[in-house]
Parts: structure tokens; sequence; C-alpha cells
């Protein structure tokens, strides 16, 4: 059937396959021919990694299989969404260490992608607070992984974007809360030199990103508004709710334009009188503003999205983001606000994405003459040292890809060495020449 | 809600229910075919909150076997508060065509294991003045078609006895829930086609606990859209109806 990630773009056909218990996965793995064949979660990378001719549901894999009350150590199938972790154990004062934008992520997808949230450059990635996870091989063996236990394909896995195997089952250190509530500090920063030296000045603050408006040119260019936020430890521990809105078909495309993106960046800078303010907020709002509308990537059109997000190394930041934020803003491709956040430093993983300094992350509708200056995009972040993140990533060439993961060999003979490169190929490791 | 007793309790949607009111600290009363699945789930509801769980294997085609399960119920909560009735396959329709021995199979599932179960269930309730019956039939029940008239007329045989029991019920104030989930993304459907009318099992799930939170005793179409798709099915005129390939 037709199957789509969270860009919309690009679409594939792909044969579906959900097995119900470990047993089940490890003997279609023995019998398995398919070459193309892929792990999927919840489907939230936004174009082909989790594409395939044969994609692995993991939505049976979605039980608490045991906690440790004391320590905070969850075990769970890897189906389990952080969503649901978020509701269950939020009440009994627990949080999860890292998280994306949004909570509609397995546990799976969170160490495939080997995520990262808003205190990265204190906290590091998802994959840090992982202790272990148990993995189905090409071969069918099933496999405990840790930085104990075959390491080396734990580091593969850990932002391998499935490329290794099936994880099952995910060992997770969740964090201890006193309150559901974060002290947000919002504040106001008119330029992109600014907005980096706001970053420097509140590195100790734990949690910490700004939205950027992309379309600002001049003395603006780069201006945002930095978040800066710590959980509270007074307030009810209660875990979110559901948001009501929902985006109930795809937009027409034509809705958003230079002028209705500027209209909406301006306002939502505006919006923000004072140059600092200070606001107690639930952590839903500030951990996941867009998953109060359930398929906002529907506002973009069914033609699709996507993703263009960089990370750059620190020496090069303001430089960096300068020339390409004017080479997006002359492009008058616009996005809505984009989102700008500082990196620490870069884990043992052979593929995670952040290294130490920023990333930027923008949208843009797909249409034509897009991927011809997301490629400009390329070079820019090339020549200053930078790469592109594997999860939103649609279309990078795979000489972008090898020249910015010098690790990819690493990976790649790690790959071979467990035999996963006969089974476990999406569309996106073909496109990379993995 | 307190007690809560669930039948096919490994269906997806069953699993989806029962981990929203494990949060709430519910006891419950799992029965399904599958052993080894209910103690994972078992597992996982205790994990969750839930006060207390207790598990029992059933093939619900064995009927000898309903009378004790229910007793054991009935004997470990002190009143029961909701029963969810969620056991059901989905036969292959062509292979029913040509296998009466398999047809008559499928009924025994998919309906007559549910009257039989709910009979027991319903009695007991009435006596006890309180408490939900919900269960889970289908869209697929508001009118036969081709493709799946075998599965349709079994569900359409439990909402005419659910039709009955709510009316029977009312006056003693037990809830009689007909759930009617259109498409929905479960192992059951693994092999359809997906498209933008599919559901996911919590969507459903949530549907069907804010109905018995509510107090309702309705039908309940899941996702509610499916009220208004079945409404212009149920009306197509049966000399055009007959014509299409549904």
């Amino acid at each position: 059937m037709e199957l789509t990630s969270w860009g919309q773009y690009p679409r594939a056909n792909s044969e579906l396959f959900s097995p119900s218990n470990q047993l089940s996965l490890t003997n279609a793995l023995i019998e398995q021919t398919e070459a193309s064949s892929i792990a999927r979660g919840l489907g939230r990378s936004y174009g082909d990694s989790a594409l395939a001719n044969k994609v692995i549901r993991s939505n049976q894999f979605t039980h608490f299989i045991d906690f440790d009350v004391e320590k905070g150590i969850l075990t769970c199938g890897s189906g389990v969404s952080l969503a649901d972790i978020l509701a269950t154990f939020v009440p009994k004062g627990w949080f999860v260490q890292v998280t994306p934008g949004t909570k509609f992520v397995t546990v799976g997808g969170a160490i495939a992608s080997d995520v990262h949230g808003k205190n990265h450059h204190l906290d590091g990635c998802f994959s840090q607070h992982v202790l272990g996870f148990k993995m189905a091989l090409a071969s069918g063996e099933v496999v405990h992984c840790s930085r104990q236990s075959h390491p080396e394909l734990f580091f593969a896995t850990c932002g391998g974007m499935g490329l290794t195997g099936v994880i099952v089952e995910v060992e997770l250190q969740l964090l201890p809360i006193s309150s559901s509530y974060i002290n947000q500090t919002t504040i106001k920063a008119e330029n992109l030199e600014q907005a980096l030296t706001l970053f420097e000045q509140h590195y100790d603050t734990t949690y910490s990103v700004a939205w950027i408006d992309c379309l600002a040119t001049g003395d603006s260019l780069g201006r945002s508004l930095l978040m800066f936020g710590e959980h509270d430890s007074d307030g009810a521990l209660e875990a979110g709710s559901e948001g009501k809105l929902a985006v109930p078909f795809n937009m027409p495309s034509f809705l958003l334009n230079k002028y209705s993106i500027q209209a909406f960046n301006s306002l939502y800078y505006a919006r923000v009188r004072e140059s600092e303010s200070q606001q107690y907020i639930h952590y839903e709002p500030f951990f996941y503003p867009l998953d109060g509308i359930h398929n906002w990537n529907r506002m973009y059109g069914k033609n699709g999205f996507t993703q263009y997000q960089f990370a750059i190394p620190k020496e090069n930041g303001l430089a960096g983001m300068t020339e390409i934020l004017t080479r997006i803003s002359d492009s008058k491709r616009g996005s809505f606000l984009a989102v700008l956040k500082a990196f620490g430093q870069a884990n043992d993983n052979y593929l995670s994405f952040p290294i130490e300094g920023y990333t930027l992350a923008l949208d843009f509708k797909l249409e034509p003459g897009l991927f011809e200056l997301l490629e400009e995009l390329d070079q820019i972040v090339l020549a200053y040292g930078g790469r592109l993140y594997l999860t939103k990533d649609a279309r990078m060439s795979e000489q972008t890809f090898k020249q910015s993961y010098p690790l990819w060999t690493e990976f790649d003979r790690v790959r071979k060495e467990y035999g996963a490169d006969k089974l476990f190929n999406s569309h996106q490791s073909k496109r990379l020449g993995l | 809600m307190k007690n809560i007793l669930i039948i096919g309790a490994n269906s997806a949607m069953a699993q989806a229910v029962a981990k929203q009111y494990a949060n709430r600290a519910c006891s419950f009363f799992l029965v399904a075919r599958d052993g080894e699945k209910l103690d994972t789930l078992a597992k996982d509801l205790t994990i969750r909150g839930a006060h207390s769980v207790t598990t029992a294997e059933l093939d619900v085609t064995n009927f000898m076997a309903h009378a004790p399960i229910i007793e054991d119920v009935f004997d470990q909560f002190d009143q029961l508060d909701l029963a969810l009735i969620a056991h059901g396959t989905l036969p292959d329709q062509t292979a029913c065509q040509t296998d009466v021995e398999l047809a008559l199979k499928e009924i025994r599932i998919n309906a007559t294991s549910s009257i039989a179960l709910m009979t027991d269930i319903a009695n007991r309730m009435e006596q006890q003045k309180s408490g939900t019956i919900a269960c889970i039939t289908s869209v697929a029940g508001d009118r036969g078609r081709q493709s799946n008239y075998l599965y349709g007329s079994a569900k359409a045989m439990v909402s005419t006895f659910l039709q009955g029991l709510r009316n029977r019920l009312d006056k003693s104030g037990v809830k009689v829930i007909d759930i009617k989930p259109g498409f929905v993304d479960t192992p059951m459907t693994a092999d359809f086609k997906k498209g933008a009318l599919w559901a996911t099992p919590e969507k459903v799930a949530k549907d069907i606990s804010n109905a018995v939170d509510k107090g309702k005793s309705k039908t309940l179409y899941t996702p509610g859209f499916w009220a208004l798709i079945m409404l212009i099915i149920r009306n197509i005129p049966e000399f055009i109806f007959k014509k299409l390939s549904l």
C-alpha cells in the first residue's frame, strides 16, 4: 500500500508487516528474502528513512515490561510512544530525559534517530539515557545491546536509522520531577548575533530553544524569540490532555506563500512585547506546541513538505547561519517560524546528528525549484563543516552525506559484520549509498 | 469505574481501553485465548497503576467454560462496573461461502458466544442494579455486503440482541453500549489498505471510555463520522445497492 512519512514526501509502495510478538518477528526475519526492509514506529520521521518495500511495524510492541520505582528505570516495548510514557509516569513523578518536539514518537524510533531536545547542550541525545535494548538481527537472533555488550552494535544502532536490525525492547532511565510545570523565560533577540550570545549566556539553563523569523532581512536578520525553561518544583503532577484541534485534510498549498508566512512570523514576533518575560506553563505547550494540532503536516498541502535541518560547528556558527539565512530570505521561500538551538558535544554514535554548535530547522513546502535551493544550501553547510539531520532528510545526495558523516565507514563495517545490509535497507539508505 | 471485566482482552481495542483505565487504578479481570499475551498485558497494566489484575484463558467457543469464569468474576468483585466484550475474528468471506462448518464456527465466535456470555452477565448486573455492558460489534452489521456479509450478519445479530437488552435493562439502571467501530488499524485488519477513514485503537478506546464514563446507554459509532456514513449506506435503495460492488 502507499505509504508516506510526516512530510508526505516522498510516497512509496510498501507491504506492511505487524509482528504480534518477538517470535513472529524473528520467524519472519529468518524466512525473509526482501532486501528492502525497515522497521517503522509512528512514522514521524519526515522523509524516506522509514520507507522500504517491506515495512516492519512496532505497533504490537507497546507494553510496559518492568519499572524500577526506586531508580526510575523503565523497560518497555520498542513501539511504546513518549506520549504513553508521559501519560503514565508524569503522575508518578517521572519525565523523559530527552524529548523531541513531538511526543508522538516511539522509543524505538527515538533510538534509531537518536533524537535530541531542548536540553541537548547539557544532556545530549536520547540514546545517552538508554541503558540497553534487545534487538532482532537479520539472522533472526535476538541480542542485548548496551555500552558493555555488543558496544559497536549499540553505537551503530543509536542514530542508525533502523539499518542494523529491529529493536524490540528498550531499557530507559527516566528523570524524576516534582511538578509537571515549567518556569519559562522568553527573551527577544533583535538579530542573529544577539540570539547566539543569549544561548551562550544561558548555557546553564536546562532547556533552551529559539523560534526564528527566517524572512527578516538586513539588521533584523535572524530576529528571534528565545525560550529558556526549567522544571518547576511546585505544582501538580498532571499529564497533559490531548489536543482537540486537527487539520482534517490537506489544505490548498497556495495558502502558504511568502506574504502569509511573512505576516504570520511578524505577528508572532510582535506578540511578545517585553524584551524579557516570565511564564509558568505546563510541559505540554512548552515541549509540544504543535502536538495540540493533529496532522498539522497537512497545512502544506497534498504535495507535502520537507524539513531542512542542519548543524554547523560552533566556531562557524554566526558566519554560517548568516550566510544561510540570507540565502533563504533572498529566496522568499519562507518557512513558518524556524527553530534554532545550541548543541552540546557530539556523542560516540556513528551517525548521530548533533555536533557541538548550532542547529536550525526550517519547513519548506514542496514546489518546483525547491531542491535547487536546498542543494545550494547543502554546499554552504558543507563549506562550514556542517551536516544534515537524516531523520528530516528526503533528498540529500550520497556525496553530501558521506562527506559530512565521516564515521559512515565505521557504521558500514559494523552493519556488514552483523549481516544487516542484506535485509535492512530503507529508500533513504539506498539513496545515500549505504 | 472500579471493577472491569474484559473478554477478548488481547484485542488491540480492548488493550487500549484497559490501558486507559489502568491509569485510574481500576481492578481487572482479563479473559482471552492466548495466556502468554494476557500475562504481558497484565504486567503492563500493573505498571500503569492497575489496582489488581486477574487473568483467565478461555476459548469462547467452549460454551461449557463460560459459566465458571463468569462465576469467578462475580466472586472476585463485589460489584462489576464494566463488562467489555471485545473478542472476535474477521472471517474469510469467500471461504465461508463454500464451507458451512467454517461459516457456523465464525458465527459461534462472533455472535452466539457473545450472546451467551452477555446473557449471564446481564442477569447478574440486573440483580446488582448497576454496571455497563459494552460490546464491540461493527459498522459491517448495518447492512449486508457481498465482501463480508457473514461477519456483518454475526455482528448484526449481536447488535439486535444489545438493542433488546438495553430496552430490558433500562429500568434496572444497567447501561448497554453497542460499539460500532469503522476501519481500525489493528492486527485483525493488518492486510487491508489503509486510508483517510482509518482510526487508531487509541482513538476508538477514547470514544469508548468517554461513553462509559458519561453513563451512556446507546449505539456508539466510532470515530463519530461513521454514523453519517452508515446513515447513507443504510438508506441506499436495495435495487441500487444490490448492483454495487461493496
